[in-house]
């Protein structure tokens, strides 16, 4: 039997890797993925608090955040490729037109 | 030490290095890769945890559907790897230096204020049977089926949106 503590240490250690791939990277896919990442972190800490207290509940609420990840992706490729077509590169540093 | 136990923290260490590969892998490709089997490894931690179906939820949606989405943008692009400007050169000890105490922070209150007691039930008892998952989606169509036909329209304004995004108008000159 494995604790939960330990599933939501683990959890908690690949949110903080995804938070910090998004401060310290600057091509804008990679800075998706660690997104991608962080969300992923919160579905594993559900999953475990739902399995503890023995409720669907939780893996229900999992299914809905993968759902809503599915269409963040869709729609934020299409925008990075957008981006991509008017400034011919993703790196973050690039996108500062509305700096004054 | 029970083969449990073991299992949970070889998987624990692959989870944690590829995470730590796709943050640090030069190539973008390769860290989609290094992605795909982090998303594979929590698949196996679900099933560990009781939940059958959202483990082949995330092999499908996320390490296949998602993943295969993130390749063939990053090689439609070229964007494999772009050049280092380093414009903020203090961001990323700072960055480190947050990131340590946010992970010993959330570690601490998580275990120490939420109190999650008890153990995870291993897979193949009684909680983890097909029983199990018809419950599931019993639950998923009757208690939360509004959610489940709002996430459908979601779906389609996502594909929508994504549609009209990369969409060329015609008669516009960029």
């Amino acid at each position: 039997m494995v604790p939960v503590n330990y599933y939501i240490i683990l959890s908690a250690v690949l949110f903080t890797i995804g938070a910090l791939g998004v401060l310290i990277r600057r091509n804008a896919l990679i800075i998706f993925m660690s997104v991608e990442l962080m969300l992923n972190a919160a579905n594993l800490a559900i999953v475990a608090f739902s399995s503890v207290i023995k409720s669907f509940s939780g893996q229900i609420f999992v299914f809905f955040v993968i759902a809503v990840a599915a269409a963040e992706v869709a729609v934020g490729l299409a925008l990075i490729v957008e981006i991509f077509k008017s400034k011919h590169s993703i790196d973050v540093d690039q996108m500062s037109g509305l700096k004054g | 030490m029970t083969l449990e136990l073991v299992t949970f923290l070889v998987l624990a260490l692959i989870a944690i290095a590829t995470a730590l590969g796709m943050l640090l892998s030069r190539n973008a490709v390769y860290s989609a890769l290094f992605l795909v089997l982090n998303f594979t490894t929590v698949a196996v931690f679900y099933l560990l945890l009781g939940a059958p179906f959202i483990a082949m939820a995330q092999v499908t949606v996320y390490a296949g559907a998602i993943m295969v989405l993130f390749l063939f943008v990053i090689m439609l692009l070229g964007a494999e790897a772009i050049p280092r400007t380093q414009v903020l050169p203090w961001q990323k000890p700072v960055a480190i230096t947050l990131a340590v105490i946010l992970v010993v922070e959330a570690a601490y209150l998580l275990v120490t204020k939420a109190r999650p007691v008890g153990g995870v039930l291993p897979p193949g008892t009684e909680a983890n049977t097909m029983e199990n998952l018809q419950q599931l989606g019993e639950t998923l169509f009757t208690q939360y089926l509004l959610p489940f036909e709002v996430t459908s329209i979601l779906l389609l304004v996502a594909m929508v949106g994504a549609i009209v995004l990369v969409r060329k108008e015609k008669g516009v000159q960029r």
